[in-house]
């Protein structure tokens, strides 16, 4: 397929991986932050063709894993509701909450449905007027627009039983919540789809205050072999910066319609991360003038506060402090088919690509 | 989730297009891009396009692999 198999050719990723291999001078740690990335260098066997001192760690970049408790537990007491439907990304129905998941609620007989975008739910909203419908908003700036346009529909067709529950997240304050952290690392492989969006400049604080490289990294496999050696380059020539590998989807001002139609609908919020817990200004609530369509606001829930699992280390994953081989449910308690913690249940969570590419061949 | 595909626009109705991947059709909002045309590879991502695919730059790009040689170390 156009814009997929030419960055699959054999030939050139040998080249780019002997390239790497010539290049290498010290050990290097790059971390890359979109889970479509981890699933990516797992599924094409990215770490089976780079010496033994290039190390890839993965950070909090699938929407899914970083989804807090909380929200899955708020999500759970929405959808006893009798008037109430839940629209949702297919990924976030089996994420255990603290009792129970939309997938076993779904089972009992909560009204759940699985929809592709927001269009969709708002389809159901349309269709079903004596019913609540609220859209779970998960994911980052790639995601969030989708769900702006949809509220400006919602907005426009007068449509008052659509809502919106918001995790929505953006990515550049965790990276530098995962910097301060101490993380040891040697740059970044910046998610591309998110660029796409934001362009390059939203990183380019990171080798500004924090001296680490960048490239805005696309998603075949010759992509993040050449991001690899481009980050490579940057250290051995001490030069960070912002860099795009993935320049046939990314510009450095970025996608300017989708920014304005999440500025018009949304504004920064402190969120609730899984692992890094709650980092100021990472979410995105909607404004003042479109709280009605505000699930939160219009339709209040109460849940108990509750610790997340203690055996899970999703949390550290995410932070890229520890790998799931270090988690003692592993491949034993925690599998995909029954997961027991958010990083096993997509097929971007750091769990699940392991799982699946790593220990079971 | 952050999963977006590259994709080819075959129809065009209003604000909506069909678009097709490997013979899979989809719909897709075009709410965030201009000038779509019927020809054009857009990234999909859950229900909307979210950037026209350069053509240029993807050609530039692989170029640029072609030719690496090593001068890159030098
Ligand atoms: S293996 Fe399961 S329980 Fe362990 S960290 Fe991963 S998701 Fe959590």
């Amino acid at each position: 397929m156009k814009y997929i198999d030419e960055y699959r050719d054999k030939g050139l990723i040998m080249k780019l991986a002997d390239q790497i291999g010539k290049s290498v001078r010290r050990d290097y740690t790059f971390m890359e932050v979109c889970g479509g990335h981890t699933a990516a260098i797992h599924r094409f066997g990215i770490p089976s063709l780079l010496p033994g001192n290039v190390k890839l760690i993965s950070g909090p970049g699938c929407p899914v894993c970083v989804t807090g408790t909380d929200f899955i537990d708020k999500s759970i007491a929405y959808s006893k509701m009798e008037e109430v439907i839940i629209t949702t990304f297919g990924d976030l129905i089996r994420v255990p909450g603290s009792t129970s998941s939309l997938e076993k609620e779904k089972a009992a007989g909560a009204d759940i449905r699985i929809v592709f975008s927001g269009l969709e739910a708002l389809e159901i909203a349309r269709s079903n007027s004596e019913k609540k419908v609220i859209f779970l908003g998960i994911g980052f700036e790639t995601t969030a627009p989708g769900t702006a346009v949809t509220i400006k529909l919602a907005e426009k067709d007068n449509i008052k039983n659509f809502f919106l529950l918001s995790a929505h997240k953006v990515m550049p304050p965790a990276m530098e919540a995962i910097i301060k952290e101490g993380v040891n690392l040697d740059g970044f492989i910046c998610p591309g789809h998110v660029a796409t969006i934001t362009g390059s400049k939203v990183f380019n604080f990171i080798p500004e205050k924090f001296n680490l490289g960048c490239v805005i990294t696309g998603f075949e496999p010759a992509d993040i072999l050449q991001s690899i050696l481009m980050l490579i380059l940057q250290v051995n020539r001490n030069t960070p910066k912002v860099e795009i590998q993935y320049n046939r989807a990314v510009t450095d001002k970025g996608n300017i319609i989708a920014q304005r139609h999440l500025s018009q609908i949304f504004e920064p919020c402190d969120e609730q991360w899984r692992g890094l817990g709650v980092i100021r200004g990472s979410g995105l609530k909607l404004r003042k003038e479109y709280e009605k369509f505000d699930a939160e606001k219009i339709i209040p829930v109460r849940i108990k506060f509750r610790e997340e699992d203690v055996l899970c280390i999703c949390g550290d994953i995410l932070r890229g402090l520890k790998t799931p081989e270090n988690c003692s449910l592993f491949a034993k308690k925690c599998v995909p088919e029954n997961p027991a913690g958010a990083c096993m249940v997509s097929n971007e969570g750091s769990c699940n690509t392991w799982y699946k590419y790593k220990l079971i061949k | 989730m952050c999963l977006s595909i590259p994709v080819r626009i075959e129809s065009i109705d209003g604000i909506m297009a069909e678009v097709s991947a490997g013979g899979a059709i989809f719909k897709a909002g075009l709410h965030m891009i201009e000038n779509a045309k019927v020809g054009d590879y857009i990234l999909l991502h859950a229900g909307f396009a979210i950037q026209k695919i350069s053509a240029k730059e993807a050609a530039e790009t692989l170029q640029i692999l072609k030719e690496m040689d090593d001068s890159l170390n030098e």
